[in-house]
């Protein structure tokens, strides 16, 4: 399917190496808030003014002593105060281009480079193959103005690269250069994606505008869409239906408690309390705004894979586009709260670097990556982070893990029935089951949960056991994975049994990271290590093949090759025959 | 790999290393050449250094359902440790018991007494049970990880690979100094690995470190 002759040198200039300038307006988004927040306070101070200018007969009871406004005017100072507003209005306006003149960034081969500040420089630089994703987030007012703002997600709090803003052209452009030069792939192979891709963005751009013009009226399209260029998107392998996702929310835990709060407040005012009554209607505001807020975040949710991963888009007003590139999850988790089951839904949260604290209100946004689905939704979207799995260990996931234990044979280690009353309802579900590339734990039975754990990712693993616990002759086993919503541990299992699945998952971890190279997922696999130094990818390939069996300093000449195949990629192509298909992404982790 | 889940010694206190041959005493020179199984440094005198002066035996629960401790040998605490502790807690203490004193007898609080008696009584505790959780402290250098474990009553075992090590630290107050001890701590990834190994000697400390970071640097992984 490759064609060598169709090979072009896809790097935008954006990425060329070269420092370069954000988009022009980025003051404007950047300072709109603050603008907005102190014409704000001008308004509400110079409000009776205004009624007073309006309305002369209302204001006239309220006078004030020491006007600022007052004084200027009794003094015929007039002049002057408009010099002074007109100087501070360059000062700021100076800063404003200043700063956007000092805000530059460079992409180089190995590394996202941003350099700002006027009087204290800031540099920051994002290492490539620590990429743990790409955002593009387009806020309402920037879309616009055809603006998007970029975040190069790092490994580390507060470790991301922000480029804002970008024209969404130049975003995306430096999207797909990031993730490429990050992939480590070859440029052949990377033209050849690009092609595919767009051919894909076609169809799936179709039915998404239809949809569109079909839910609201033109005016309000142009306000989704956006101002921006249609952008090559691949269609979405998950649609969720409004209606589900309305209904998935509203049947959320939050809302047993909203009712049982409605219902005790009411009992209460009935039995004698008539004023907390009015406690209503603070609460059943903050829950309005907490559904629009979860509801508006979710719409127009899509998922599909790319060529660097897999691309995440949601959000009504402010619309986030996220890239997760091949082994950047750390713990999925699948659940189905209580309400949902009549429904069949499921939920899928992850655990990732998305370099913000936990704390974070879009930390949560970030873990989820499937807000509600069916079963099949689940699979769909399994797949594209997992593509191993083959059919019957799908079905083997399905029965045992979302639904078991089913049957006889549950090939989970599960608490045993001396310790039944640590577990009193789960304890035949409660379980770990340990795969060639992956740790799972299921859990609950009336709060159903299967967490998937990838080996390649495991941090470290633990083995606990208190007095009860021992008493009872059980154990339990924590991996440790990156911090998120998703807990990877599991109580409770019979002791030897806890022992066995924490050494050998001690093993198989080492083992998995080991054969690992989602670090540059599209290199050339160890084999490409006789090729010549020139070749940038397989330089980086052999760079991780090495660092894994040579000591210090051969590991170290081979990164210094890497440093210099970045300027020579362009030899690269003729001297590396294109290969391959595009959509063996991720496939390591089979 | 030499760690295969096995049945607990019966024993209440059972050997650092399962091997019975290798008693403490004279164990010296088959430590050295078991280590160099474990992680391949040079170790000539490694023995020496992480085991001078350190406990020699891993404390256990009674019970026969306790986490086995397995094969491999187990590397442990400095004996300086609990003076340490024990003297950081003892001060600790009087400061409380003088603190209550001055507030109930100077300024009439009498009231003091009871948060003051709680944190006394829960501190005297601390007391009681450091020395044998000292001795529970234990780690092992395998193949490709490093193996921690801590605990009596509330045991705790993790296994952390080398390659997933982000950094090593090494911390040592002005009374760590004066006994001579260090305390190392993993930093991996994820925040809950938690593995801080207490009270080591300097020398044994530094060259844990030493050698963890040459490990780790033929290991290294992605995150």
């Amino acid at each position: 399917m490759t064609n060598p002759a169709a090979v072009a040198d896809v790097r935008s200039p954006l990425s060329d190496g070269e420092w370069h300038r954000l988009h022009p307006l980025t003051p404007v988004l950047r300072g709109g808030l603050f603008l907005v927040v102190v014409l704000g306070i001008v308004i509400t101070n110079l409000r009776d003014r205004i009624i007073g200018w309006l309305f002369p007969a209302v204001a006239d009871w309220e006078r004030y002593e020491a006007d600022p406004v007052d004084y200027v005017v009794s003094n015929n100072l007039i002049l002057i105060a408009l010099v002074v507003v007109l100087g501070v209005l360059l000062i700021l306006l100076g800063g404003f281009w200043l700063s956007w003149r000092f805000h530059t960034f460079r992409i180089t081969g190995d590394d996202v480079e941003v350099r700002s500040g006027i009087l204290f420089r800031t540099h920051r630089r994002a290492p490539l193959d620590r990429v743990q994703g790409v955002n593009l987030t387009r806020p309402m007012v920037a879309r616009l103005l055809g603006a998007a703002k970029l975040e190069v997600v790092g490994a580390g709090l507060d470790a991301n690269v922000k480029l804002e803003y970008l024209s969404t052209a130049n975003a995306e452009a430096v999207r797909a250069d990031i993730l490429r030069l990050a992939s480590g792939r070859q440029l052949a192979r990377a033209g050849d994606a690009a092609g595919v891709a767009g051919a894909a963005g076609v169809a799936g751009a179709t039915p998404r505008g239809r949809a569109a013009v079909a839910a609201v009226s033109a005016g309000l399209t142009g306000l989704i869409d956006g101002a921006e260029q249609p952008v090559a998107e691949p269609a979405s392998v998950v649609h969720i239906p409004a209606g589900r996702l309305i209904a998935s929310r509203l049947l959320s835990g939050s809302t047993l408690w909203l009712v049982l709060l409605v219902g005790v407040i009411v009992v209460g005012s009935i039995l004698g309390t008539p004023w907390v009554l009015f406690t209503l209607v603070p609460t059943v505001i903050a829950f309005g705004a907490y559904w629009f807020r979860t509801v508006t975040r979710a719409l127009r949710y899509s998922i599909a894979p790319t060529p660097s991963g897999v691309r995440i888009t949601f959000g009504l007003f402010t619309t986030i586009t996220e890239t997760l590139p091949p082994g950047r999850v750390h713990a999925f988790e699948i659940r189905q709260p209580l309400l949902w089951r009549g429904f069949g839904w499921w939920e899928i949260k992850v655990n990732r670097l998305s370099g913000r604290s936990a704390s974070d209100a879009q930390a949560q946004q970030f873990a989820d990556v499937l807000p509600v689905g069916t079963r099949d939704d689940v699979e769909r979207v399994l797949r594209l982070f997992l593509p191993g799995i083959s059919v019957e260990q799908w079905q083997e996931l399905v029965v045992h893990g979302l639904l078991g234990p089913r049957g006889g044979a549950d090939p989970y280690v599960t608490t045993p029935r001396r310790a039944w009353w640590l577990r009193p309802l789960s304890w035949r579900r409660n379980g770990a089951l340990l795969t060639p590339d992956a740790l799972l734990l299921r859990h609950g039975l009336i709060w159903r949960s299967l967490v998937i754990l990838p080996l390649a990712r495991l941090q470290s693993i633990a083995l606990a056991q208190g007095p009860l616990d021992r008493a009872l002759r059980v154990a339990g086993v924590t991996a440790h994975i990156v911090a998120g919503q998703v807990r990877g541990s599991v109580g409770a299992l019979d002791r030897d049994n806890a022992v066995a699945v924490w050494q050998r998952t001690a093993a198989a971890v080492v083992a998995a990271a080991a054969s690992d190279r989602s670090h540059r997922w599209d290199a050339e696999p160890e084999d490409a290590g006789d090729v010549d130094a020139d070749n940038a990818a397989a330089a980086a390939a052999a760079a991780a093949a090495v660092a894994a069996v040579a000591p210090a300093d051969d590991a170290a000449n081979a990164a210094d090759a890497v440093d210099t195949a970045s300027g020579r990629e362009r030899d690269a192509v003729a001297a590396v025959p294109a290969a391959g298909v595009i959509s063996d992404d991720g496939g390591e982790r089979g | 790999m030499t760690n295969t889940p096995d049945r607990p010694n019966p024993d209440t206190v059972s050997r650092t290393a399962t091997d019975p041959a290798d008693a403490a005493g004279e164990g010296v020179s088959t430590r050295s050449a078991r280590s160099t199984t474990g992680v391949g440094a040079d170790a000539a005198g490694e023995g020496v250094v992480l085991d001078g002066g350190t406990y020699d035996r891993i404390l256990e629960p009674r019970s026969e359902n306790r986490l086995p401790l397995g094969d491999g040998l187990w590397h442990q605490l400095s004996r300086n440790y609990v003076w340490v502790r024990l003297i950081s807690t003892v001060a600790f203490l009087v400061l409380v018991i003088a603190a209550a004193l001055v507030a109930s007898l100077v300024l009439r609080l009498g009231w003091v007494w009871i948060p003051a008696g709680l944190v006394v009584v829960s501190t005297i505790w601390t007391l009681v049970i450091l020395p044998r959780q000292a001795r529970a402290y234990g780690y092992q250098l395998r193949e490709d990880d490093l193996v921690f474990r801590r605990g009596i009553l509330w045991q705790r075992m993790v296994a952390v690979p080398y390659g997933r090590m982000q950094l090593v630290d090494i911390t040592h107050g002005p009374l760590d100094r004066l006994f001579n001890i260090a305390q190392l701590k993993l930093v991996t990834a994820a925040a809950t690995t938690g593995v801080t190994i207490p009270g080591l000697t300097q020398a044994a400390a530094e060259r844990l470190r030493d050698t963890l970071i040459a490990v780790a640097e033929t290991r290294r992984t992605g995150l």
